[in-house]
């Protein structure tokens, strides 16, 4: 037999609300589905903020720029609104890792509220002074600028929680987001996510202008369908390849403790999807320009199974990576709630032999002890004054104890008993007119 | 404690929660769920006179186009994410109560999403699509009905959380049963939500009232209707607010209308309590008489007045905020948890054993003569800082010497008394949960700060100290 030293934190000692299964999968599609308009946003701005200075010195991007402007009102507020889903799964299924880590970056993690705040804003006011400020771009570009500087900023401090909440045995060790930043994976992780923000959103905006409601001519002055279609198509080929790189980057980082076969088949299984999908859009892009987008859908759903298998996969490595110390706090919490049970047992003894006291007595330990004592002031006078002023007035000194006024500004004012019942203030006031 | 204090040794804990839910509260309750009705009704009038009038209907629309273009710009950024934020404040600042509050409200707080994103959906719907829908009369009719669904949406996220908030302050079954309906309709769930619900539009009526001093310039066509509907609007909701606030004032459980008079008044809060009746009476009759002023003389009616209602509204639903804050305490969650994030029935044990060694946050799991200091920061640390801080907002350096007095150093057996029955006093306090050895250490410590004040760090700047535990493997 033999003994280890671990930090083994106690559960929250009630059932969770759904089956385990249940709100795994919750987890796991709604944080896709929320990831994906975070994607959107994080892309669509980069981008406007690309082809805004584009704009400058060719106009036909400033029109470009002001496109894809328009859709990171609608996907940003989505992607806040489908990041509650996905929160509360990994509250009620993760609760202590998620808080611990939480707490440990907390400066920064409660900054998150008014830092997305603020570059909302900085959307808006980008949006709805394009016209106003036409004349001054040199403004209007460093409004979208901070935007996307806080943009690339944020990503740090939800990756580093969810990195940090896997490893308890660190939580001793960082000191502040920094340090938990700092941990192995972290960067890996950041950049694979910015480079599929800008595949997704090549993708996305492929099909905005691709759209038969979308008029062309009219928004896009100067250019040619063909010609965006082809660029938003590359886009998000050249991204999806680059993941080779970005992801295999992420694989090769991630401490083992999380890694077994079925990870890696859902990751291998997933890139095998995205190869055939790359194939397709490589087809596309270099196809007849008549048909161009003639594959579109087909690579969106075979990019969302990709999708879902590496969600999936990365929601396997957080399973077994937690999976040993789950189990440890999870005996630590039931042996607690034995040691609670017990303690209740002796704590109910005891007070039966408390019930000895006369009545009085327990009454002055239990409301006026706190506060007075026999010769000296405590935080109200002492016992020897109360007996001079109402030893002969028991009508007045009930009536203080239940409503008390203030006599002595040099004293803090009494807590008013009104409670206690007559039998209970005359025990009380035998006991002390007794001293 | 299970969780690495996150700790705000200046503004202190509460605060922080403090300030993101009321600017939530009042984003929701002023420019969502009392402002979208007026809005809509206000664009239906332009609707309806549009087929007579179709100028005029054009004044209308405008009007209420700016109306939703201010809420839409405030809600989906600061509303949205302050209500967020109270989610992320409360995990730092209390992650055990806001734990077991979804554990026992996972399926409502899932619903409220739902609904959440269909709020959401419709305000991007009903303010994008503005301008593209208002060119046929049909296409309008249709905008209004988006309108219409949105003002419904945005109540009924206010409804649920309303039965969360009325589940911490009372839990109804819960205790006894643990089941999900009985926290749901907990008994002061209905009082609260008729309340809120008169409180929302009646801010809603006076915000859209507010703006209308800068959208509607005295050669407005519209400038008397549109101000006779909004202050009818505001008028029709205030006996239902006032209503409501009186019910909800009543209904609150016994035991915490006992506490009421008691914990309130504890002198310090006795100004304040008072202080209730004047809030909801002045608000309600400054309302009530603005409104006449406004219906009186539309037009001449000092424009400057209107910021004063819409303060006193606030004002009126700030108080009871603070009630329903006051009268849940010493619990975070009735009967169950207290504020301190510490569940009743643990008691026992920690008062046997002491807290440290029960903690997985400490660097000393038990009180010893060498560690005494440092044991009694940990203690304060468990048992305090989720309310008080050493010298910032709610020091406790500063309540000790507002009883003692601060010329001479604290006396360690009076507050050892004190602590040891504080709760039965101060009603709103919990119980010290520690042990002897960890009650002295707490008063050296105490004592100590007052000497040498020091900033108590939370773990977000320092990182923690781990108390490891013991595996047994038979191997």
């Amino acid at each position: 037999m033999f003994s280890q030293m671990q930090l083994v934190p106690k559960d929250i000692p009630l059932p969770l609300p759904l089956p385990e299964w249940l709100l795994i999968t919750l987890l796991v599609l709604s944080f896709l589905l929320h990831i994906l308009f975070v994607n959107l946003m994080l892309g669509g701005s980069i981008l406007t903020l690309w082809f805004e200075r584009q704009g400058l010195k060719d106009k036909r991007y400033d029109s470009l720029a002001y496109q894809v402007a328009q859709t990171i009102t609608v996907n940003k507020s989505l992607a806040v609104v489908l990041g509650v889903a996905p929160l509360l799964s990994i509250n009620v299924l993760y609760t202590i890792y998620f808080y611990s880590a939480n707490a440990l970056t907390g400066k920064y993690w409660i900054m998150l509220v008014p830092l997305v705040a603020f570059v909302f804003l900085l959307l808006y006011a980008h949006k709805y002074t394009w016209k106003i400020l036409e004349d001054n771009k040199p403004l209007h570009i460093a409004i979208i600028s901070v935007a996307v500087g806080c943009f690339l900023f944020i990503p740090f401090v939800f990756l580093t929680n969810i990195n940090l909440m896997l490893f308890p045995e660190k939580w001793g060790e960082v000191s502040g987001f920094f340090s938990a930043l700092s941990l192995p994976n972290v960067l890996p992780r950041y950049f694979h996510f910015v480079v599929a923000s800008l595949a997704i959103t090549g993708l996305f905006l492929f099909y905005y202008i691709s759209r038969k409601s979308f008029e062309f001519e009219e928004e896009l002055p100067g250019f040619t369908k063909y010609e965006l279609q082809k660029k938003f198509y590359s886009l998000g080929f050249g991204a999806t390849v680059s993941q080779f790189l970005f992801g295999s980057v992420v694989f090769i980082t991630l401490p083992s403790k999380g890694v077994d076969w079925d990870m890696f088949w859902f990751i291998a299984t997933g890139v095998s999807f995205a190869i055939v999908a790359m194939v397709l859009m490589w087809k596309e892009i270099t196809g007849p320009v008549e048909k161009i987008g003639r594959y579109f859908y087909y690579v969106v759903g075979i990019l969302t199974v990709t999708v879902i298998f590496m969600g999936t996969g990365r929601h396997v490595y957080r399973a077994n990576a937690l999976e040993p110390h789950q189990k440890l706090m999870a005996e630590r919490t039931a042996r607690h709630i034995e040691m609670v049970q017990q303690a209740a047992l002796e704590a109910e003894m005891g007070l039966e032999a408390e019930k000895d006291l006369p009545p009085g007595e327990k009454l002055f330990k239990q409301y006026c002890s706190v506060c007075h004592k026999l010769e000296d002031r405590l935080v109200g006078p002492p016992v020897t004054e109360m007996i001079e002023v109402y030893k002969d007035d028991f009508e007045g000194f009930k009536k203080w104890v239940r409503v008390p006024g203030r006599k002595r500004m040099e004293y803090p004012a009494m807590t008013g008993f009104p409670q206690l019942t007559d039998e209970e203030l005359k025990d009380l006031g035998d006991y002390i007119f007794e001293q | 404690m299970d969780f690495p204090l996150f700790h705000l040794d200046f503004m202190g804990n509460r605060m922080l929660v403090a300030v993101i839910a009321i600017i939530h509260v009042l984003i929701n309750h002023a420019i969502a769920v009392g402002f979208v009705p007026i809005v809509t009704l206000l664009e239906y009038l332009g609707y309806k006179s549009g087929e007579t009038e179709p100028e005029k209907g054009a004044y209308w629309d405008k009007f209420s186009y700016k109306l939703l273009f201010v809420a839409f710009v405030i809600t989906t950024t600061v509303g949205a994410l302050t209500g967020v934020g109270i989610w992320f404040a409360a995990a730092l600042v209390n992650p055990a109560s806001i734990a077991s509050l979804i554990r026992v409200f996972y399926m409502a707080w899932f619903t409220e999403w739902l609904i959440f994103v269909t709020e959401v959906v419709l305000i991007m719907l009903y303010f994008l699509s503005w301008k593209r829908l208002s060119k046929t009369r049909e296409g309008k009719r249709k905008h209004i009905i988006f309108g219409a669904s949105l003002a419904i949406f945005s109540w009924l996220t206010m409804a649920i959380i309303v039965a969360i908030l009325g589940f911490m302050m009372d839990p109804g079954n819960w205790l006894n049963d643990g089941d999900f309906w009985s926290g749901v309709l907990n008994p002061i769930y209905m009082p609260q939500l008729v309340f809120r619900t008169g409180v929302s539009m009646m801010m809603g009526g006076m915000f859209a009232l507010f703006l209308s001093s800068f959208f509607l310039k005295k050669d407005n066509p519209v400038k008397v209707p549109a101000t006779r509907t909004m202050t009818l609007y505001t008028l029709f909701w205030t006996p239902i607010a006032a209503l409501g606030a009186f019910i909800y004032y009543i209904k609150i459980p016994d035991y915490m209308v006992g506490n009421l008079p008691v914990a309130l008044g504890t002198q310090q809060f006795q100004e304040w309590y008072g202080s209730l009746i004047y809030v909801v009476a002045g608000a309600v009759a400054v309302a009530v008489l603005v409104c006449l002023g406004l219906l009186w003389k539309p037009r001449k009616f000092p424009k400057g007045w209107l910021w004063i209602p819409l303060i006193l509204l606030f004002g009126f639903l700030g108080t009871f905020e603070r009630l329903r804050e006051f009268i849940r305490k010493p619990y975070v969650i009735a009967d169950y948890m207290y504020a301190n994030g510490l569940l009743k029935e643990d008691y026992a044990l920690f008062k046997r054993d002491g807290v440290l060694p029960h903690s997985s946050y400490t660097n000393t799991s038990k009180v010893t003569e060498r560690n005494r200091l440092e044991a009694g920061k940990n203690v304060f640390k468990i048992a305090c800082t989720r309310c008080h801080t050493t010298g910032g907002i709610n020091s406790i350096v500063t309540n000790f010497e507002k009883m003692y007095g601060a010329e001479k150093p604290f006396d360690a057996t009076a507050m050892k008394a004190y602590i040891s029955g504080m709760h039965n006093v101060k009603i709103f306090m919990p119980p010290f949960p520690g042990n002897e050895e960890e009650l002295d250490a707490l008063v050296l410590y105490i004592k100590s700060l007052q000497e040498h004040p020091e900033t108590l760090e939370g773990v977000q700047i320092n990182g923690t100290e781990v108390n490891l535990y013991k595996i047994k493997s038979d191997q």
